[in-house]
């Protein structure tokens, strides 16, 4: 219920207006709300990783570049499925806020596919690591954090894109249920951009200052 | 509820796909950059701004910053941005009490 006031404003009057969100002062529901402070506080995380890494990584006399021709076409490979997805997030939450039930559940499942294929691409570039002697604080080529710091940062964001493969599942199973709503695909939207968003950082950190000019 | 209500238009995929372009097209200028012989520190400082201008695009359009209340903008990135400055200013400094610490 609206009322007016004596400028000619229209303002909530019941609590439920007031409380309900989509209001004052953001025009967000809460969850959105929610997931954003969330994303700002995660991605400070990631900032601190990611700055202490840079720090080291360009102070360091003897960093390791061992990232060969391959290796830097399977991550840039990852880059561009990661990139897609986020596309097909997008037209997910297009297709939800225009009540296509199907077509959303689609689009989401094509993203979690994505993220899938972003988690095989990577586990098999952890694997070739591990396999040539890469540890967390030892490898054969120079400064040990090489390892730690490789690991912890894409493993990290690895546990958030796996994370987000099965919060989408979630989401796609209930929205096709009428259980959750177009918000809520938004909201999980929002989460698989900040994974895409961390990526477009650990990529040229990680990978292409680290990699096998010579 | 505000946001319940289905969107009378069809929102355009075109836009999207203009910034999918070029955050694509931008993935590609860092890749051919990091075969070029430059400074580490120059590398890190082009790669970085080339990586916030994608951050940039993907928060504006694809996380639809760009259309939602300025009220939101203005609570969010300068909380973030603030937060990055102070770890750059402090961080360096914690590297350097680590070393010239009383032993």
């Amino acid at each position: 219920m609206a009322t007016e006031d004596m400028m000619g404003s229209l303002h909530a009057t019941t609590e439920a207006d007031v409380w309900s969100g989509g209001t004052s002062p953001y025009a967000v529901v809460p969850k959105k709300l929610g997931m954003w402070l969330f994303i700002v506080s995660d991605a400070i995380t990631f900032s601190a990783l990611i700055i202490a890494y840079a720090y080291t990584r360009v102070s360091s006399a003897s960093w390791p570049r061992p990232f060969e021709g391959a290796s830097i076409a399977n991550a840039t490979v990852m880059t561009i499925i990661l990139l897609s997805s986020s596309i097909t997030v997008v037209m997910a939450v297009r297709a939800a806020k225009m009540d296509a039930r199907a077509s959303a559940a689609k689009w989401l499942m094509a993203t979690m596919v994505g993220g899938i294929l972003f988690d095989v691409l990577h586990i098999r570039e952890w694997l070739g690591l591990i396999n040539e002697g890469v540890v967390l604080f030892k490898n054969p080529w120079g400064v040990p954090m090489f390892g730690a710091s490789f690991f912890t940062l894409t493993g990290l964001h690895m546990t958030h894109v796996t994370i987000g493969v099965v919060y989408l599942g979630v989401i796609a199973w209930g929205f096709n249920k009428r259980k959750y709503n177009a918000d809520d695909v938004e909201v999980s939207g929002l989460y698989w951009h900040f994974v895409d968003l961390v990526w477009m950082f650990l990529f040229p950190l990680i990978y292409l200052m680290s990699a096998k000019t010579a | 509820m505000a946001n319940d209500v289905v969107h009378a238009h069809v929102e355009p995929k075109k836009p999207f796909m203009i910034v999918w372009g070029f955050l694509l097209a931008f993935t590609g200028i860092e890749v051919i950059l990091a075969y070029q012989q430059l400074d580490l520190r120059v590398m890190l400082v082009i790669l970085m701004s080339l990586s916030i201008v994608k951050a940039a695009l993907i928060i504006s359009y694809f996380m639809h910053l760009r259309y939602e209340r300025p009220s939101l903008v203005w609570t969010l990135m300068p909380a973030l941005v603030f937060v990055i400055v102070m770890m750059f200013v402090v961080f360096p400094d914690g590297v350097r009490l680590f070393y010239m610490r009383p032993k």
